[in-house]
């Protein structure tokens, strides 16, 4: 053993790092978890987390008996699943046809503007929303105006709802996820594209038979790893848009755990609520990573 | 690719540029929208007549949303948390990743310590739990709510971890020849190497303070107290009355509830990211595939 190892590769500076990142972790993440207990509670803030009366699985038998909470979880899901599937979809078409433009100056353009609206938040782009889809002055209804369809009252009806958040969502966020697929692209060897040419595919062939499965790692570690997001319908999002006239097709999980537990300040109830979500958002991560581990060889460190 | 030039080529190509320039402008079109419509007069906005150039010409709305107590209040708070943020969350990322970056024979506890942080993605207590900790912590109403509950970002001790260990190993076994030790090995050698990564987080992290509202929404009782994306909910978002108590803020609210000066804070909460944008381009292709070579 070199003297150096033993003098100065002690492992105590190590623990010192740590340290301060442990206390915090402890206090806001392991501290909280603790408060699940307020779940089986008739919890009251001034006894804490471990001294108000304990009452079993009682809110959570109230929980499964309200409507309410169907729906809300029907609409989670919903709203979350179309936001997957149009979350991949989109990025790797837009990025299938930014592969093909030739001209740098137009393909770095295009990516500047889409990449904008990553970067801003769902209260300003919430603010833009509102102004756009305005029934009265909005821009849209405006143009749907001009060749003769009735305005659309888009954030006020249940029907559209859902589907002004989907779109909107991808509208965010679409040019940003097509940079984990444009990076998978140029990582496809070129010889493979030569070597289909020889043997005479032409443009549509070479897409089908090499860039697409030149991407499908990326393109399936994307997918399994969206598995733990099906619980996740989009809080900040829906919470900027949502009002009580589209509860019934835009209420989630996240607002409605807000409005028990912050607006009623019943706290017992929110937190059961928060915790079945939690309990099935921890099984589909850890499924999702095993996936990703099975089939891509994925491993976040 | 490798391409023919043939006529049904031609044709895609020009169906391609249309296309992707439409999407392209499609993200911009509703900000200028916004953009034009915080420089025109009110009644031209109310009436619908602009489209993507001011009608009206004025910067009345800027200068009601700059001459606001409450905005400049809540942009230093904003300011303020973004500082306070940055500093702790860089500080905490370095003292994590390094250590989690060695090796299993040189670190013996670092797979219990890699798996205490990850934990923390796979489950949370939740809203209220998290809640009633920083209530409980007496933290309401101060600027401390808003930058210690997130003062470990995982994600990114993960990112800059990974970036760490795909450096070669030999350029810090050098140095702990040359007699030095963990410190200094971390802040001569393993900062200087990650400053790319580190530029990167940097970037990231004071972009997700400016624009978190929620945390502000909630632990904050005093709007006064609301960084600038939680005043902006509140007055451009929040089309509930019911929410305002005191009846100046419900004066306020009929002030403000005029499309013009929404428009015009909207790009003002905006602003700071539009600044940035360029340098953020810069960085985040790199961010996104930083650390995802793995050995």
């Amino acid at each position: 053993m070199l003297k150096w190892r033993t003098k100065h590769n002690s492992e105590y500076p190590l623990h010192l790092m740590l340290l301060p990142g442990v206390i915090f972790v402890l206090a806001f993440c392991y501290y909280p978890m603790s408060g699940i207990l307020i779940a089986f509670e008739n919890f009251i803030p001034t006894k804490g987390f471990f001294f108000s009366e304990f009452v079993g699985l009682e809110h959570f038998h109230y929980l499964f008996q309200l409507p309410n909470f169907t729906t809300v979880l029907r609409n989670t899901v919903w709203i979350a699943c179309m936001k997957i599937v149009l979350g991949l979809v989109v990025p790797i078409v837009f990025a299938l046809l930014l592969n093909e433009v030739r001209k740098a100056a137009f393909k770095r353009s295009v990516q500047t503007m889409v990449y904008l609206p990553h970067f801003l938040s769902w209260v300003i782009l919430g603010g833009v929303l509102i102004d756009i889809l305005s029934p009265s002055s909005g821009i849209v209804n405006g143009f749907l105006g001009s060749v003769g369809i009735k305005p659309v009252f888009f954030l006020g009806n249940e029907h559209w709802f859902p589907y002004v958040l989907v779109v909107s969502d991808i509208w965010k966020e679409f040019g940003f996820s097509t940079i984990v697929f444009l990076a998978a692209i140029t990582s496809i060897n070129p010889t493979l594209y030569e070597a289909a040419v020889m043997d005479g595919a032409g443009r549509i062939k070479q897409t089908l038979h090499v860039t697409l499965p030149g991407m499908m790692p990326i393109i399936v570690l994307m997918l399994t790893l969206s598995l733990g997001n099906v619980l996740n319908a989009g809080f900040d999002q829906v919470f900027n848009l949502y009002s009580p006239q589209v509860y019934s097709t835009g209420d989630i999980i996240d607002t409605l755990v807000y409005r028990i537990g912050l607006v009623d300040s019943q706290y017992s109830l929110a937190t059961a609520v928060g915790l079945f979500k939690s309990v099935i958002s921890l099984i589909l991560i850890t499924i999702s990573y095993t996936l990703a581990y099975r089939l891509a060889n994925y491993r976040i460190f | 690719m490798i391409y023919k030039n043939v006529y049904g080529r031609r044709v895609f190509d020009w169906a391609n540029y249309v296309f992707l320039g439409g999407a392209a402008l499609l993200c911009l079109l509703p900000l200028i929208h916004v953009l034009a419509v915080s420089f025109s007069s009110s009644s031209a906005a109310t009436a619908g007549f602009v489209k993507l150039w001011p009608v009206g010409f004025t910067l009345a709305s800027y200068e009601y949303a700059l001459m606001k107590p409450q905005f400049i209040a809540s942009f230093l708070v904003s300011l303020e948390r973004v500082v306070l943020g940055a500093v702790i969350n860089m500080t905490l990322t370095i003292l994590i990743a390094y250590p989690l970056s060695k090796e299993g024979r040189q670190f013996r506890w670092r797979s219990l310590y890699a798996w205490f942080f990850v934990v923390t993605i796979l489950f949370t207590g939740g809203l209220i739990p998290g809640f009633m900790v920083v209530k409980q912590l007496n933290l309401l109403d101060t600027v401390w709510a808003l930058v210690l509950p997130g003062a470990v970002p995982v994600f990114n001790v993960i990112l800059l971890l990974n970036f760490m260990r795909s450096q070669p190993k030999e350029l810090y076994e050098a140095a702990f020849v040359d007699g030095a030790g963990h410190w200094s090995v971390l802040w001569r050698i393993a900062v200087p190497l990650a400053k790319p990564a580190l530029a990167t987080l940097l970037l990231f992290i004071c972009v997700g303070h400016w624009n978190s509202w929620f945390d502000g929404l909630i632990y904050m009782n005093k709007p006064e107290h609301y960084p600038l994306q939680t005043y902006l909910q509140s007055v451009v978002i929040n089309r509930d009355p019911s929410m305002m108590t005191t009846s100046e803020e419900l004066k306020t609210l009929s002030q403000i509830s005029d499309q013009t000066t929404k428009a015009a804070q909207i790009f003002l909460a905006a602003l700071p990211i539009l600044l940035l944008y360029p340098f953020l381009q810069k960085h985040f292709i790199q961010g996104i595939t930083l650390g995802s070579v793995k050995e």
